[in-house]
Protein backbone atom coordinates (compact mmCIF):
# COMPACT_ATOMS: atom_id res chain seq x y z
CA UNK A 1 0.00 0.00 0.00
CA UNK A 2 2.94 2.40 0.97
CA UNK A 3 4.28 2.14 -2.45
CA UNK A 4 0.46 3.35 -4.10
CA UNK A 5 1.54 6.79 -2.45
CA UNK A 6 5.14 6.75 -3.40
CA UNK A 7 6.12 9.41 -6.30
CA UNK A 8 7.37 7.67 -8.91
CA UNK A 9 10.03 9.27 -11.56
CA UNK A 10 7.86 10.23 -14.59
CA UNK A 11 9.70 11.04 -17.74
CA UNK A 12 8.44 13.31 -20.38
CA UNK A 13 6.29 11.67 -23.26
CA UNK A 14 5.58 13.05 -26.27
CA UNK A 15 2.69 14.81 -26.15
CA UNK A 16 2.64 15.29 -22.07
CA UNK A 17 -0.76 17.57 -22.35
CA UNK A 18 -2.36 14.03 -23.60
CA UNK A 19 -0.30 11.72 -21.87
CA UNK A 20 -3.69 10.76 -19.32
CA UNK A 21 -7.31 10.11 -19.79
CA UNK A 22 -8.21 13.17 -17.78
CA UNK A 23 -5.80 15.31 -20.32
CA UNK A 24 -7.27 13.58 -23.05
CA UNK A 25 -10.81 13.94 -21.89
CA UNK A 26 -9.83 18.02 -20.82
CA UNK A 27 -8.49 18.12 -24.60
CA UNK A 28 -12.02 16.43 -26.39
CA UNK A 29 -14.30 18.39 -23.75
CA UNK A 30 -12.47 21.45 -24.59
CA UNK A 31 -13.41 21.28 -28.08
CA UNK A 32 -16.88 20.99 -27.51
CA UNK A 33 -16.88 24.10 -26.23
CA UNK A 34 -15.07 26.05 -28.41
CA UNK A 35 -18.09 24.28 -30.77
CA UNK A 36 -20.81 26.03 -28.77
CA UNK A 37 -18.83 29.65 -28.66
CA UNK A 38 -18.78 29.51 -32.20
CA UNK A 39 -22.38 29.69 -32.18
CA UNK A 40 -22.72 32.08 -29.55
CA UNK A 41 -20.47 34.35 -31.40
CA UNK A 42 -22.48 33.69 -34.94
CA UNK A 43 -25.21 34.90 -33.28
CA UNK A 44 -23.83 38.13 -32.12
CA UNK A 45 -22.35 38.41 -35.46
CA UNK A 46 -25.66 37.93 -37.17
CA UNK A 47 -27.49 40.40 -35.22
CA UNK A 48 -23.95 43.28 -35.59
CA UNK A 49 -24.76 42.44 -39.50
CA UNK A 50 -28.72 42.95 -39.25
CA UNK A 51 -28.27 46.48 -37.29
CA UNK A 52 -25.34 48.16 -38.44
CA UNK A 53 -26.87 50.70 -40.43
CA UNK A 54 -29.56 51.52 -37.92
CA UNK A 55 -27.38 54.48 -36.46
CA UNK A 56 -30.26 56.81 -35.82
CA UNK A 57 -28.91 59.66 -36.55
CA UNK A 58 -25.96 58.95 -34.13
CA UNK A 59 -22.48 57.93 -35.42
CA UNK A 60 -22.00 55.71 -38.21
CA UNK A 61 -19.18 53.20 -38.45
CA UNK A 62 -17.43 55.70 -40.94
CA UNK A 63 -17.57 58.40 -38.26
CA UNK A 64 -15.64 56.66 -35.66
CA UNK A 65 -13.43 53.41 -36.72
CA UNK A 66 -9.67 54.55 -37.54
CA UNK A 67 -8.46 51.65 -38.96
CA UNK A 68 -4.44 52.49 -37.73
CA UNK A 69 -6.06 51.38 -34.19
CA UNK A 70 -7.17 48.43 -34.89
CA UNK A 71 -4.26 47.35 -37.00
CA UNK A 72 -2.32 47.54 -34.04
CA UNK A 73 -4.58 46.03 -31.50
CA UNK A 74 -4.67 42.76 -34.42
CA UNK A 75 -1.44 42.95 -34.34
CA UNK A 76 -0.77 42.35 -31.27
CA UNK A 77 -3.34 39.58 -30.70
CA UNK A 78 -1.79 37.88 -34.01
CA UNK A 79 1.88 38.15 -31.73
CA UNK A 80 0.18 36.83 -28.62
CA UNK A 81 -0.99 33.44 -30.85
CA UNK A 82 2.65 33.07 -31.89
CA UNK A 83 3.99 33.42 -28.25
CA UNK A 84 1.17 30.88 -26.70
CA UNK A 85 2.75 28.32 -29.77
CA UNK A 86 5.88 28.95 -28.42
CA UNK A 87 4.69 28.06 -25.06
CA UNK A 88 3.18 24.57 -26.03
CA UNK A 89 6.44 23.63 -27.49
CA UNK A 90 8.15 24.58 -25.23
CA UNK A 91 5.98 22.62 -22.81
CA UNK A 92 6.55 19.47 -24.95
CA UNK A 93 10.29 19.92 -24.56
CA UNK A 94 9.93 20.08 -20.83
CA UNK A 95 11.36 23.55 -20.40
CA UNK A 96 9.26 24.62 -17.68
CA UNK A 97 11.15 28.25 -17.21
CA UNK A 98 10.57 28.83 -20.94
CA UNK A 99 6.98 27.56 -20.60
CA UNK A 100 6.26 30.49 -18.10
CA UNK A 101 8.09 32.88 -19.79
CA UNK A 102 6.31 32.67 -22.83
CA UNK A 103 2.59 32.33 -21.41
CA UNK A 104 4.15 35.55 -19.38
CA UNK A 105 4.45 37.21 -22.91
CA UNK A 106 0.81 36.28 -23.75
CA UNK A 107 -0.51 37.58 -20.81
CA UNK A 108 1.46 40.88 -21.19
CA UNK A 109 0.06 41.45 -25.03
CA UNK A 110 -3.26 40.14 -24.26
CA UNK A 111 -3.18 43.20 -21.57
CA UNK A 112 -2.31 45.52 -23.85
CA UNK A 113 -4.83 44.33 -26.30
CA UNK A 114 -7.39 45.04 -23.45
CA UNK A 115 -5.66 48.38 -22.89
CA UNK A 116 -6.62 49.40 -26.22
CA UNK A 117 -9.79 48.04 -26.29
CA UNK A 118 -10.91 49.66 -23.03
CA UNK A 119 -9.37 53.35 -24.69
CA UNK A 120 -11.34 52.71 -27.92
CA UNK A 121 -14.77 52.19 -26.07
CA UNK A 122 -13.86 55.20 -23.98
CA UNK A 123 -12.94 57.47 -27.47
CA UNK A 124 -16.02 56.09 -28.86
CA UNK A 125 -18.62 56.85 -25.78
CA UNK A 126 -16.92 60.50 -25.78
CA UNK A 127 -17.64 60.62 -29.42
CA UNK A 128 -21.72 60.32 -28.61
CA UNK A 129 -21.65 56.47 -28.83
CA UNK A 130 -23.42 55.20 -25.80
CA UNK A 131 -24.81 51.98 -25.51
CA UNK A 132 -28.37 52.57 -26.49
CA UNK A 133 -27.75 55.73 -28.67
CA UNK A 134 -28.26 53.42 -31.45
CA UNK A 135 -29.17 49.75 -32.43
CA UNK A 136 -25.89 49.98 -34.25
CA UNK A 137 -24.34 51.04 -31.05
CA UNK A 138 -25.84 48.30 -28.70
CA UNK A 139 -25.09 45.58 -31.57
CA UNK A 140 -21.57 46.66 -31.72
CA UNK A 141 -20.46 46.88 -28.12
CA UNK A 142 -22.68 43.84 -27.34
CA UNK A 143 -19.92 41.76 -30.11
CA UNK A 144 -16.91 43.77 -29.22
CA UNK A 145 -17.59 43.48 -25.90
CA UNK A 146 -18.27 40.15 -25.26
CA UNK A 147 -14.81 39.06 -27.28
CA UNK A 148 -13.39 41.94 -25.16
CA UNK A 149 -14.74 39.93 -21.77
CA UNK A 150 -13.22 36.24 -23.45
CA UNK A 151 -9.99 38.35 -23.80
CA UNK A 152 -10.22 39.52 -20.02
CA UNK A 153 -10.95 36.08 -18.68
CA UNK A 154 -8.06 34.50 -21.01
CA UNK A 155 -5.84 37.13 -19.29
CA UNK A 156 -7.02 36.25 -15.85
CA UNK A 157 -7.40 32.36 -16.39
CA UNK A 158 -3.41 32.32 -17.93
CA UNK A 159 -2.31 34.50 -14.67
CA UNK A 160 -3.71 32.39 -12.41
CA UNK A 161 -2.04 29.28 -13.66
CA UNK A 162 0.91 31.26 -13.57
CA UNK A 163 1.24 32.02 -10.20
CA UNK A 164 -0.15 28.18 -9.46
CA UNK A 165 2.54 26.54 -11.41
CA UNK A 166 5.50 28.77 -11.52
CA UNK A 167 7.21 26.71 -9.14
CA UNK A 168 7.51 22.29 -9.63
CA UNK A 169 7.97 22.12 -13.32
CA UNK A 170 5.70 20.81 -15.59
CA UNK A 171 3.60 17.19 -14.56
CA UNK A 172 0.50 15.13 -16.45
CA UNK A 173 -1.76 17.30 -14.48
CA UNK A 174 -0.83 20.89 -15.29
CA UNK A 175 0.36 20.17 -19.08
CA UNK A 176 -3.30 19.69 -20.29
CA UNK A 177 -4.41 23.25 -17.95
CA UNK A 178 -2.12 24.94 -20.08
CA UNK A 179 -2.38 23.67 -23.00
CA UNK A 180 -6.48 24.26 -23.00
CA UNK A 181 -5.65 27.72 -21.82
CA UNK A 182 -3.68 28.13 -25.14
CA UNK A 183 -6.89 26.62 -27.19
CA UNK A 184 -8.78 29.35 -25.68
CA UNK A 185 -6.47 31.66 -26.44
CA UNK A 186 -6.13 31.05 -30.14
CA UNK A 187 -10.09 30.78 -30.13
CA UNK A 188 -10.35 34.29 -29.00
CA UNK A 189 -8.12 35.43 -31.70
CA UNK A 190 -9.82 33.42 -34.45
CA UNK A 191 -12.79 35.14 -33.64
CA UNK A 192 -10.88 38.77 -33.53
CA UNK A 193 -10.31 37.99 -36.70
CA UNK A 194 -14.02 37.97 -37.39
CA UNK A 195 -14.16 40.87 -35.80
CA UNK A 196 -11.34 43.37 -37.57
CA UNK A 197 -12.72 41.80 -41.04
CA UNK A 198 -16.57 42.15 -40.30
CA UNK A 199 -17.04 44.99 -38.13
CA UNK A 200 -14.20 47.45 -38.61
CA UNK A 201 -13.12 46.18 -42.25
CA UNK A 202 -16.36 46.10 -43.77
CA UNK A 203 -17.73 49.52 -41.60
CA UNK A 204 -14.99 51.46 -43.39
CA UNK A 205 -14.88 50.13 -46.86
CA UNK A 206 -18.56 48.33 -47.30
CA UNK B 1 0.74 -1.52 -12.84
CA UNK B 2 2.49 0.93 -11.22
CA UNK B 3 1.02 3.73 -9.87
CA UNK B 4 2.34 7.13 -11.53
CA UNK B 5 1.81 10.43 -9.45
CA UNK B 6 0.29 13.10 -12.05
CA UNK B 7 1.94 16.07 -9.98
CA UNK B 8 5.28 14.81 -9.69
CA UNK B 9 7.19 17.11 -12.28
CA UNK B 10 8.03 15.18 -15.51
CA UNK B 11 11.71 14.34 -15.86
CA UNK B 12 14.13 14.60 -19.10
CA UNK B 13 13.93 16.00 -22.04
CA UNK B 14 12.76 14.70 -25.14
CA UNK B 15 14.13 12.47 -27.52
CA UNK B 16 16.89 13.37 -30.52
CA UNK B 17 13.76 12.51 -32.99
CA UNK B 18 11.02 14.35 -31.22
CA UNK B 19 13.40 17.27 -30.43
CA UNK B 20 13.79 17.14 -34.55
CA UNK B 21 10.09 17.19 -34.62
CA UNK B 22 9.46 20.27 -32.31
CA UNK B 23 12.22 22.24 -34.25
CA UNK B 24 10.58 21.64 -37.76
CA UNK B 25 7.07 22.60 -36.18
CA UNK B 26 8.68 25.98 -34.70
CA UNK B 27 9.91 26.88 -38.17
CA UNK B 28 6.70 26.05 -39.43
CA UNK B 29 4.78 27.92 -37.24
CA UNK B 30 6.95 30.91 -37.59
CA UNK B 31 6.61 30.76 -41.22
CA UNK B 32 2.65 30.66 -40.69
CA UNK B 33 2.63 33.62 -38.60
CA UNK B 34 4.48 35.62 -41.48
CA UNK B 35 2.02 34.32 -43.66
CA UNK B 36 -0.81 36.11 -41.31
CA UNK B 37 0.46 39.02 -40.43
CA UNK B 38 0.97 39.44 -44.61
CA UNK B 39 -2.70 38.55 -45.07
CA UNK B 40 -4.06 40.99 -42.54
CA UNK B 41 -1.91 44.29 -44.18
CA UNK B 42 -3.45 43.08 -47.67
CA UNK B 43 -6.38 43.23 -45.91
CA UNK B 44 -6.53 46.52 -44.31
CA UNK B 45 -4.78 47.89 -47.23
CA UNK B 46 -7.26 46.74 -49.72
CA UNK B 47 -9.75 48.31 -47.35
CA UNK B 48 -7.60 51.45 -46.79
CA UNK B 49 -6.46 52.42 -50.15
CA UNK B 50 -9.19 53.65 -52.44
CA UNK B 51 -7.85 52.23 -55.78
CA UNK B 52 -9.35 49.14 -54.88
CA UNK B 53 -13.73 48.94 -55.38
CA UNK B 54 -16.12 48.27 -52.85
CA UNK B 55 -17.49 45.03 -54.76
CA UNK B 56 -14.17 43.59 -55.02
CA UNK B 57 -13.04 44.73 -51.35
CA UNK B 58 -15.29 43.01 -49.63
CA UNK B 59 -15.40 39.37 -50.68
CA UNK B 60 -11.81 39.61 -50.98
CA UNK B 61 -11.08 40.21 -47.48
CA UNK B 62 -13.48 37.82 -46.57
CA UNK B 63 -12.29 35.33 -48.20
CA UNK B 64 -8.85 36.29 -46.25
CA UNK B 65 -10.79 36.23 -43.20
CA UNK B 66 -11.32 32.56 -43.80
CA UNK B 67 -7.94 31.60 -45.07
CA UNK B 68 -6.21 33.17 -41.56
CA UNK B 69 -9.17 30.92 -39.54
CA UNK B 70 -8.74 27.88 -41.26
CA UNK B 71 -4.92 28.56 -40.81
CA UNK B 72 -5.29 29.31 -37.44
CA UNK B 73 -7.19 26.08 -36.41
CA UNK B 74 -5.05 23.50 -38.32
CA UNK B 75 -1.75 24.75 -38.03
CA UNK B 76 -1.52 26.83 -34.40
CA UNK B 77 -4.46 24.89 -32.93
CA UNK B 78 -3.43 21.40 -34.14
CA UNK B 79 -6.95 20.64 -35.00
CA UNK B 80 -5.93 17.64 -37.25
CA UNK B 81 -4.14 15.83 -34.91
CA UNK B 82 -7.34 15.33 -32.89
CA UNK B 83 -9.88 12.82 -32.57
CA UNK B 84 -12.12 13.24 -35.42
CA UNK B 85 -15.49 14.68 -33.07
CA UNK B 86 -13.63 17.57 -33.06
CA UNK B 87 -13.45 18.34 -36.66
CA UNK B 88 -17.13 17.46 -36.05
CA UNK B 89 -17.86 19.95 -33.38
CA UNK B 90 -15.99 22.47 -34.49
CA UNK B 91 -17.33 22.61 -38.42
CA UNK B 92 -20.83 22.10 -36.85
CA UNK B 93 -20.13 25.04 -34.33
CA UNK B 94 -19.21 27.16 -37.95
CA UNK B 95 -22.37 25.94 -39.78
CA UNK B 96 -24.61 26.31 -37.12
CA UNK B 97 -23.18 29.66 -36.98
CA UNK B 98 -23.02 30.53 -40.42
CA UNK B 99 -26.63 29.21 -40.55
CA UNK B 100 -27.64 31.89 -37.47
CA UNK B 101 -25.25 34.82 -39.33
CA UNK B 102 -27.04 34.79 -42.22
CA UNK B 103 -30.37 34.19 -40.60
CA UNK B 104 -30.30 37.04 -38.16
CA UNK B 105 -28.70 39.34 -41.10
CA UNK B 106 -31.16 38.77 -43.45
CA UNK B 107 -34.86 38.66 -41.55
CA UNK B 108 -33.47 41.96 -39.09
CA UNK B 109 -32.35 43.71 -42.77
CA UNK B 110 -35.87 42.93 -44.37
CA UNK B 111 -37.68 43.89 -41.55
CA UNK B 112 -35.86 47.40 -41.24
CA UNK B 113 -35.83 48.07 -45.32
Amino acid sequence: MAADHAIERQSLPPDPQKATLEGRNKYLGFWFFLGGETVLFGTLFGTFLGLRSSTEGGPTAQDLFHLDLVFIMTMILLTSSLTSVFAVINMKRGNHKKLILWMAGTVILGAAFLGFEIYEFVVYYNYGLGFTVSAFASSFYTLVGTHGAHVAFGVGWITTLLIRYRKGGITLSNAPKFYTAVLYWHFIDVVWVFIFTVVYLLGVGG
Amino acid sequence: MSHVDPSAPLEGGPSKEEERKLKRESRSQLVSFMFMIFITTTAFLTVASDIVPTGFAIPFVLLLAGIQVVMQLYNFMHMNEGSRWINVMIWAGLFVAAMTVAALAVLIGIDKY
